[in-house]
C-alpha cells in the first residue's frame, strides 16, 4: 500500500501523543517556571494519575462513562493534594534549594512508585473508555474516473483518541485563562517575577508554591486518566512521560508554556513519525541527545529568545 | 604515623582479617560492597570535594563494565587488557561529556549528565546484536583468570576486590590532601576566589570528571570481571542515584564516607528485599530523610560532632 | 617612571546602559592610586574589566607591556595581578590557614607574616566564615599580600572595619607603596587623602578628573558630582 495513509495516521497518533505530552509537560513547566525546581518525581504523579483513574472506575458501578467521569474529575484532585503535601512536608523545609529539591524528589519518585507496587502490584490494568467509535480514514486515489475517496484497511482511529485531542485543548485554553485572567494567575505571575518582592507585598508565597506544586501534579495526572483507556495503569508507567517531559520543557525553553505547548507538539509528530522510518530507541538516543546539547548550547530552549 | 593515616589503614587491614572469618554469604557480600564503594569514591571525589552534582555516573560505571566486557567477548581479550580497555572506555566518554556538561552549571549540569547517561543506556540497548541488552551477558569463568588467580574463586574474588579498595581508598585520601585535591574543595567553597586567586577552574573541574569518572569506570570493570556479568541495568538511571544515595548517608565530602554509605545502604537493601519486591522504598525514604535531616551524612556528622580531623 | 597597566578606549555595556565608557588609564608603577565615584558611577566593572572578571565591551587593557585583554581572569592574576572582591570573598568553610595556603599557590611566603601585617589575631585553624565581619575583610586583604602581587587591586578594603582597623589599614598601604602598585576604589576620604598618590574619579562610567588628592579635592567638577548638583547646570 501506499505511504500517505500510513502518514496520515502516524500524524494522529502523534497528535493524541502530543496532547497528552503537552499536557504534562505543562505541569513540569509551571512548576520549574513559578517556583524554580525540578521535579523529578513528575512521572510518578502521571503515573498516580493513571492507577487512582484505574482504582475509581472499578470502584463505580454502572456504565463505563460514569468511572470515566469520576476518574476525570477526582483523580487529578487527589494527586493535587498528595504533591501539595510533599511540598509543604518536605520541599518548604529545605527552602526549595535548587540541588537539594532534585535529590528530595529523585526520593519523592521512588517512595510514589513503590509503594504503588506494594499496593496496586506489578500488573498492567485497564480503564474502559467511555466511548471507542471506529472512524475509519478516508484516502485520495486516482482512478479512471478521476480522484475518488476510498478507505484503506486497517487505517482508522477512534472517537475517543480524537476525545483526548479535544480535552487536552480545551484544558490548555483553561490554563491559559488561568494564568493571564484570575487573581490567583496574578499572584503566580508575580512570584515568579520576583520571590522577594512577591513576600514583600504580602503574597502568601507558600501557599502559592503548595498550589503551584499541586497543579502542575495534578496536570500531569489528568494528562494520564486521558491516556488510560488507551495505555494501560502500571507502576512503572511514569519514566517514559518524565523524560520526554524533561525534553519539552527543555528545548521549549525552561518555564514557559507556549514554548513548552509548541515543543510537545513537535515531539509528538515526530516521535511517532520518526518510528515509522527509524527504530524507536534511535529516536530516543536522538532526542535525549538533542535535548543535552540544546542545554548546553543554547540554554534558552530553540524557541526561546536569548535571556539578557 | 598520624592518626588520619592509621584510621584508614585500620579499615584496609580490618578488611583484610574479614577475609578469614566471615561466613560465605557475608564475605560475598563485602566482596560486592567493596567494588561499588569504589564507585561511591569516584562519585564522590566530583559531588563531595568539587561539588559538581553529576546524576549520570551510571554512563561511566557502564563504560568501564561493557569497555571490559565488550574486550573479552567481542575481542578475546585477556582480564587484564581488558580492565584496562574499561578503564580507558571511561576516561574518553568522562573527557568528552565532561567538556560538554561542564559548560552548563547547577540544575542544567545535573540535567545534561542525567541526559548522556540515558543516552548510553540506550546504546547499550540499541546495540543489542553485541549486548544482549538488558538481559546482558556473561563472562565465562575460564576468561576469568587473571595472572593465574582465578577470579570466579570467592577468595580470589574478595581479595581482588579487597585490593582494588584499598587501592582507590588511598588515592582518594592521597588526592584529596594534594594541593590539586584542595584546590578542587576551594572551587566548591567559592569557584568564584578560587579563579580568582589565579586557579584555571575550567581544566581542574574537567580533570576531576575525567578522575571521578575513570574510578567509577575502573569499578565497574572489576565488577563486570569479578561477577562475571554485564547487563544494561548498570547503565540505567538507577545506578546514577546509587552512587548519590551511598555518598549522601555516608557523608559527601569525606573519605570514609563512600565505603560507609555503601556498606549501610546494601544491607538496608538486602534487608528490605527479603520481605518486599519494593525495596527501592527504602532508598527513596533515605533520600528524603537524608535531605532532610543529614545533609552531612553519617561521616560527616562524626566529623561535625568532635572528630574535626577527619578528611 | 613606566606603566604597569594602561587601558585604552575601555568600553563595557549592559544592555544599552554604557556602565564603563572609553576610559583611557594609565597606572605608574608601584604608585597608589584612589579610584573613587559616586555610587554607580562603574567603579567596581572597571576594575572587573582590569582584572577579567567581566569582558569588555570595546577597548583594550595592557599589563607590564603585554596586551591581556583577550586573557582569562585566572591567567591575569598569574601575571601578577591580586583583586579583593567589594562584598568579602573568601573559603568560609576552609580554616584561615587553608585560604591562606590556597591563596599562595605553593609560593614560600610566610603566612603568619601575612597575617600579622594586616593585624589578624592568629587563628590559623579557626574556620574562616566563623571570622567576625572585619576579620573576614582583613583576611581578603592577606590573602592579596601573600600572592606577592604587582598590582593589587583593593575594592572597598575599608567598608565595615572599626577606627582602629582603618587606622592600622592606612599603615598598611603607606608600608605597601614602593614594594607593589595598588589601586583602591574607597569612599572613606580619609584613607583616599592619607594614603593615595593620586586619585581618578569617574562618574557616569567616564574619567571626570584625576590629580594629586589636595587637586581632587578642590575640583568643582568632582565636589558637584558628589552633591548631584551637576557641574555644567
Amino acid at each position: 500500500m501506499e505511504l500517505g495513509p500510513y502518514l496520515v495516521l502516524a500524524t494522529l497518533e502523534g497528535a493524541v501523543m502530543a496532547a497528552v505530552l503537552a499536557l504534562t509537560a505543562c505541569g513540569l513547566s509551571l512548576v520549574f517556571g513559578v517556583m524554580r525546581v525540578v521535579n523529578v518525581a513528575h512521572g510518578e504523579f502521571f503515573m498516580l494519575g493513571a492507577v487512582f483513574a484505574w482504582w475509581i472506575a472499578s470502584h463505580i458501578g454502572g456504565a463505563p462513562a460514569w468511572g470515566f467521569v469520576a476518574a476525570l474529575i477526582l483523580a487529578p484532585l487527589i494527586v493535587g493534594a498528595i504533591a501539595a503535601a510533599a511540598d509543604m512536608t518536605v520541599l518548604r523545609r529545605i527552602d526549595y534549594d535548587p540541588e537539594r529539591t532534585i535529590v528530595a524528589t529523585i526520593g519523592l519518585l521512588y517512595i510514589l512508585q513503590q509503594a504503588t507496587l506494594m499496593t496496586y502490584g506489578p500488573d498492567a490494568r485497564p480503564v474502559e473508555a467511555p466511548f471507542n467509535t471506529r472512524i475509519a480514514i478516508p484516502w485520495v486515489e486516482w482512478t479512471e474516473a478521476g480522484w475518488a475517496l476510498y478507505w484503506p484497511w486497517g487505517v482508522a482511529t477512534t472517537s475517543y483518541k480524537m476525545f483526548v485531542i479535544a480535552a487536552a485543548v480545551a484544558v490548555l485554553a483553561g490554563l491559559w485563562g488561568l494564568m493571564t485572567r484570575t487573581r490567583i494567575g496574578l499572584l503566580m505571575r508575580a512570584t515568579q517575577l520576583d520571590r522577594d518582592m512577591a513576600l514583600a507585598f504580602g503574597i502568601p508565597v507558600e501557599r502559592v508554591y503548595a498550589l503551584v506544586f499541586g497543579l502542575g501534579a495534578g496536570l500531569a495526572a489528568l494528562a494520564a486518566v486521558l491516556i488510560v483507556p488507551i495505555q494501560q495503569a502500571h507502576y512503572l508507567m511514569g519514566h517514559d512521560p518524565l523524560l520526554l517531559s524533561f525534553i519539552v520543557v527543555i528545548i521549549g525553553g525552561l518555564g514557559s508554556l507556549p514554548g513548552t505547548i509548541l515543543a510537545a507538539i513537535l515531539i509528538g509528530l515526530t516521535d511517532s513519525l520518526v518510528s515509522v522510518f527509524f527504530s524507536p530507541t534511535l529516536a530516543k538516543i536522538l532526542a535525549t541527545l538533542l535535548v543535552a546539547l540544546v542545554l548546553v548550547f543554547r540554554p534558552q530552549g530553540l524557541f526561546g529568545s536569548r535571556a539578557s | 604515623m598520624s592518626r588520619v593515616l592509621a584510621l584508614h589503614l585500620g579499615l584496609v587491614a580490618l578488611l583484610l582479617a574479614m577475609h578469614f572469618v566471615l561466613p560465605a554469604y557475608h564475605h560475598g557480600n563485602l566482596a560486592r560492597v567493596m567494588v561499588l564503594a569504589c564507585y561511591a569514591i569516584g562519585f564522590n571525589i566530583l559531588f563531595g570535594y568539587t561539588g559538581l552534582l553529576s546524576l549520570g555516573h551510571a554512563l561511566f560505571f557502564a563504560a568501564g563494565m561493557y569497555g571490559m566486557g565488550l574486550a573479552i567477548t567481542q575481542l578475546g581479550a585477556a582480564p587484564a587488557p581488558a580492565l584496562l580497555a574499561g578503564l580507558i572506555a571511561g576516561l574518553v566518554v568522562a573527557g568528552i561529556t565532561g567538556a560538554l556538561a561542564l559548560r552548563t552549571v547547577g540544575v542544567a549540569f545535573m540535567i545534561v549528565t542525567l541526559m548522556f547517561a540515558q543516552a548510553g543506556y540506550l546504546t547499550i540497548l540499541y546495540f543489542g546484536d553485541i549486548t544482549h541488552g538488558d538481559e546482558g551477558f556473561v563472562i565465562q569463568p575460564a576468561q576469568r583468570v587473571l595472572w593465574g588467580l582465578d577470579l570466579s574463586d570467592p577468595s580470589w574474588r574478595y581479595l581482588a576486590a579487597w585490593a582494588l579498595f584499598s587501592a582507590c581508598l588511598i588515592a582518594s585520601l592521597a588526592l584529596v590532601r594534594h594541593p590539586f585535591g584542595r584546590t578542587l574543595t576551594a572551587i566548591r567553597e567559592n569557584e568564584e576566589r578560587a579563579r580568582l586567586l589565579g586557579y584555571d577552574v575550567a581544566l581542574r573541574k574537567w580533570v576531576a570528571v575525567v578522575i571521578s569518572g575513570g574510578i567509577s569506570a575502573l569499578s565497574g570493570a572489576a565488577y563486570g570481571l569479578l561477577f562475571g556479568y554485564a547487563g544494561a541495568s548498570f547503565a540505567s538511571v538507577q545506578y546514577s542515584i546509587f552512587p548519590l544515595l551511598w555518598v549522601l548517608l555516608g557523608g559527601a565530602g569525606t573519605v570514609l564516607g563512600p565505603f560507609i554509605g555503601t556498606l549501610f545502604m546494601f544491607y538496608l537493601i538486602d534487608l528490605t528485599s527479603g520481605i518486599t519486591t519494593a525495596y527501592m522504598l527504602l532508598a527513596g525514604v533515605v533520600l528524603v530523610l537524608l535531605t532532610l535531616f543529614a545533609p552531612q551524612g553519617l561521616v560527616g556528622e562524626v566529623r561535625r560532632r568532635g572528630w574535626g580531623w577527619l578528611p | 617612571m613606566s606603566a604597569i597597566l594602561q587601558t585604552s578606549g575601555l568600553t563595557r555595556r549592559f544592555h544599552g546602559l554604557t556602565a564603563v565608557d572609553a576610559v583611557d588609564f594609565t597606572l605608574e608603577r608601584g604608585e597608589v592610586r584612589a579610584l573613587i565615584g559616586p555610587n554607580g558611577a562603574g567603579k567596581t566593572t572597571f576594575v572587573s574589566l582590569l582584572c577579567g572578571r567581566i569582558p569588555p565591551s570595546s577597548g583594550s587593557v595592557r599589563f607590564d607591556g603585554a596586551d591581556i585583554t583577550a586573557l582569562p581572569a585566572h591567567r591575569r592574576i598569574r601575571l601578577g595581578m591580586a583583586y579583593t572582591f567589594q562584598i568579602t570573598s573568601i573559603f568560609s568553610g576552609l580554616p584561615v590557614a587553608e585560604n591562606l595556603s590556597l591563596a599562595a599557590r605553593g609560593r614560600d611566603v610566610s603566612l603568619s607574616a601575612a597575617l600579622e601585617r594586616v593585624g589578624l589575631p592568629e587563628r590559623e585553624e579557626t574556620l574562616a566564615g566563623d571570622l567576625s565581619y572585619g576579620h573576614q575583610r582583613l583576611l581578603e586583604i592577606a590573602m592579596g599580600l601573600v600572592q606577592s602581587p604587582r598590582l593589587l587591586i583593593l575594592d572597598e578594603p575599608t567598608q565595615g572595619l572599626s577606627d582602629a582597623e582603618i587606622a592600622r589599614f592606612k599603615a598598611l598601604i603607606r608600608d605597601l607603596a614602593g614594594e607593589t602598585t595598588i589601586l583602591l576604589i574607597e569612599h572613606n576620604m580619609s584613607v583616599v587623602m592619607e594614603t593615595a598618590d593620586r586619585v581618578t574619579v569617574l562618574n557616569f562610567g567616564q574619567v571626570l578628573a584625576e590629580g594629586t588628592p589636595a587637586e581632587i579635592h578642590a575640583n568643582a567638577d568632582v565636589q558637584a558630582a558628589y552633591l548631584g548638583t551637576g557641574g555644567a547646570a
